[in-house]
């Protein structure tokens, strides 16, 4: 088979790893491509690359092509989000002046409640703060449209957060414990290794990892140029396979060190593979001082049929976008949640040996344990998604 | 209609901020102001109140404009990202050339025409002399590699330099890599060994 060149464009995260690790294994080579990885210095940039031209797919924030198709942010050239890349992955934390008083406060810094994280940080992070200035805590997000914004606004509607509120800022990742310590922002949504960057600075702490507003939320997608998938669908196929083998081979927690060690190297995350393992392990130091926190599935690459898209995930996040911005005209929810594209998903993988849920829309938050579900080898089960407030959404309830 | 416009470029480098702002003034009337530090981007720039904000595609920092794409932002006043914008091929050529720029809604596309032709051109040619400078960079370093490496083969095997050189090349060739690859692993190999 020719090998044909796909260029591929990514953030510098722990969540770009199933793209590394299909160019770095050969699992794209077993499918006659090759993957030209550009690492890219923002995500407006990397948008802009893949919206014009100049990489054919890209590793993306989920809720961001979802707001593209919403007519948010400027461009709209139409992309495909043709599998998800990684459930989950993000982590919050605080600067020192908030760690100090949550901690004189009593807070145990137990990473698991949100609810009782966000009771704790209301109270925190009122009064007499360490600098001079009053109002709400600011949150540093790496993107206006992102999971992290969106687990944050959730979090907060749903807490003693929500009565003095947050105001939400927007952050590069690598700059995230910069901003963090210069008091620019007081806390932090943001994808790994960057929280424990911030961490090993010393200049913050941990509290909560994603998943625990939202038990399996996608995070990033695999995304493509729409008319670009209609015009390759072959080159598309094997991109696909490639990822989601990547993605199988991540999923096995013998594959840690090696994957640590790939993310580590200068060209794609340029941090010690000692920082990455314990976003790939589950096993996290969230403070200074070395505490351990253990977060099961804190990133999943694989299980629970973690690379489908489901449209129901889409559609959650269009209502959400739709909720704090005001849409471009007539854009219908059906069409924003139609970016995520199961249809494809189906087309590519069948031959894979990827197991194909029957359906899909699922109601999200609905599963509490492991569940097994119709699928065409009735080998998937899917894992818990259960949101932090118990409740459930029901794609065909909202229009 | 004719006021003078007001720009904002994004630069860290004194040195770039300066071209950049000459060749804005010479060809465009308009008001430039150069913001050089990431901290409180949002709130510096909407204290100018800008037409158009300049900033390189490469600059980590562009996320933070992006904000101000959405109508609540710093500026109070909707604010599109340039490339969403009418102005036809404009957008992918700055992008080409290494700038991005953010463009009040309603300003006029004859009256960004002249501006984003300055900030193309100029981007471009520092774009072009940085990758030169890269380029010289990374031939320095990789001499110093190819230095150490023929060192180190001479000590070794009791050769000279020219012998030293066609033994690294010739390796390079066989095993279809660069003499600097080559050179580079002689050198890790050495350190583990030594």
């Amino acid at each position: 088979m020719r090998t044909v060149e796909i260029s591929v464009a990514f953030m510098p995260l722990v969540d770009a790893a199933p793209l590394i690790v299909a160019q770095e294994l050969g699992f794209a080579e077993t499918e006659g491509v090759s993957l030209d990885l550009v690492a890219a210095p923002s995500w407006s940039s990397l948008r802009d690359m893949l919206a014009f031209g100049r990489v054919d797919a890209a590793h993306l924030l989920s809720p961001l092509p979802v707001a593209m198709a919403l007519g948010l942010g400027g461009v709209s050239t139409p992309i495909s989000a043709v599998s998800v890349l990684s459930a989950n992955g993000n982590v919050l934390g605080v600067g020192r002046g908030l760690e100090r008083r949550l901690r004189d406060a009593g807070y145990g810094f137990d990473f698991a409640d949100p609810v009782k994280a966000a009771t704790a940080l209301a109270v925190a992070g009122n009064g007499d703060r360490d600098r001079d200035r009053n109002g709400p805590i600011i949150f540093g997000v790496p993107f206006p449209f992102s999971m992290h914004v969106e687990l944050l606004r959730y979090w907060c509607a749903g807490t003693d957060l929500g009565e003095t509120g947050i105001e939400i800022r927007t952050v590069p990742p690598p700059l995230m414990a910069d901003a963090l310590a210069a008091g620019d922002i007081d806390a932090f949504c943001v994808g790994e290794p960057w929280g424990s960057v911030a961490v090993d600075q010393g200049v913050g702490a941990l509290i909560l990892p994603g998943r625990s507003i939202w038990e399996f939320a996608p995070e990033k997608v695999l995304a493509v140029r729409t008319d670009w998938a209609e015009t390759e669908p072959d080159l598309l196929g094997r991109l696909m396979r490639a990822v989601w083998r990547a993605g199988r081979w991540l999923g096995n927690p013998d594959s840690v060190g090696a994957a640590s060690n790939i993310l580590s190297r200068k060209t794609y995350l340029d941090v010690p593979a000692e920082l990455i393992d314990r976003a790939l392990s589950g096993d996290l130091t969230v403070s200074a001082s070395g505490d351990q926190r253990r977060v099961d599935h804190f990133v999943e690459f694989h299980a629970g049929a973690a690379s489908f898209p489901w449209r129901s995930q889409a559609r959650w996040i269009a209502n959400r976008l739709r909720q704090s911005h005001e849409p471009a005209g007539g854009v219908s929810l059906d069409a924003a949640a139609a970016v995520f594209r199961s249809d494809l998903y189906r087309r590519h993988l069948a031959a894979s040996g990827a197991d194909l849920p029957g359906a899909s829309e699922k109601l999200e938050g609905s599963i509490r344990h492991p569940t097994a579900v119709a699928s065409l080898n009735g080998g998937t089960i899917l894992l818990p998604d259960r949101f932090f407030d118990g409740r459930i959404f029901d794609p065909s309830g909202v229009e | 209609m004719d006021t003078k416009l007001t720009v904002v470029v994004v630069e860290e480098d004194r040195d770039r901020a300066i071209a950049i702002v000459d060749a804005l003034k010479d060809s465009v009337d308009c008001d430039v102001f150069v913001i050089s530090e990431a901290s409180g981007l949002g709130r510096k720039i909407a204290v100018h109140a800008p037409d158009i904000v300049l900033i390189d595609v490469d600059n980590p920092t562009r996320d933070m404009l992006e904000e101000l794409t959405l109508a609540s932002g710093p500026l109070e006043r909707p604010v599109a990202m340039f490339v969403s914008g009418a102005a036809g091929g404009l957008a992918q050529a700055a992008i080409e050339a290494g700038v991005s720029a953010y463009v009040v809604d309603g300003l006029s596309p004859a009256r960004i025409r002249p501006v984003m032709d300055t900030a193309i051109a100029r981007f471009r040619m520092v774009r072009q002399m940085r990758s030169e400078l890269a380029e010289t960079r990374r031939a320095l370093e990789e001499r110093k590699v190819i230095d150490r490496a023929k060192g180190l083969l001479m000590k070794a095997k009791s050769i000279d330099e020219d012998a030293a050189y066609a033994l690294l090349r010739k390796t390079a060739m066989n095993q279809g890599r660069r003499v600097a690859d080559v050179a580079g692993a002689v050198v890790t190999a050495s350190g583990l060994l030594g």
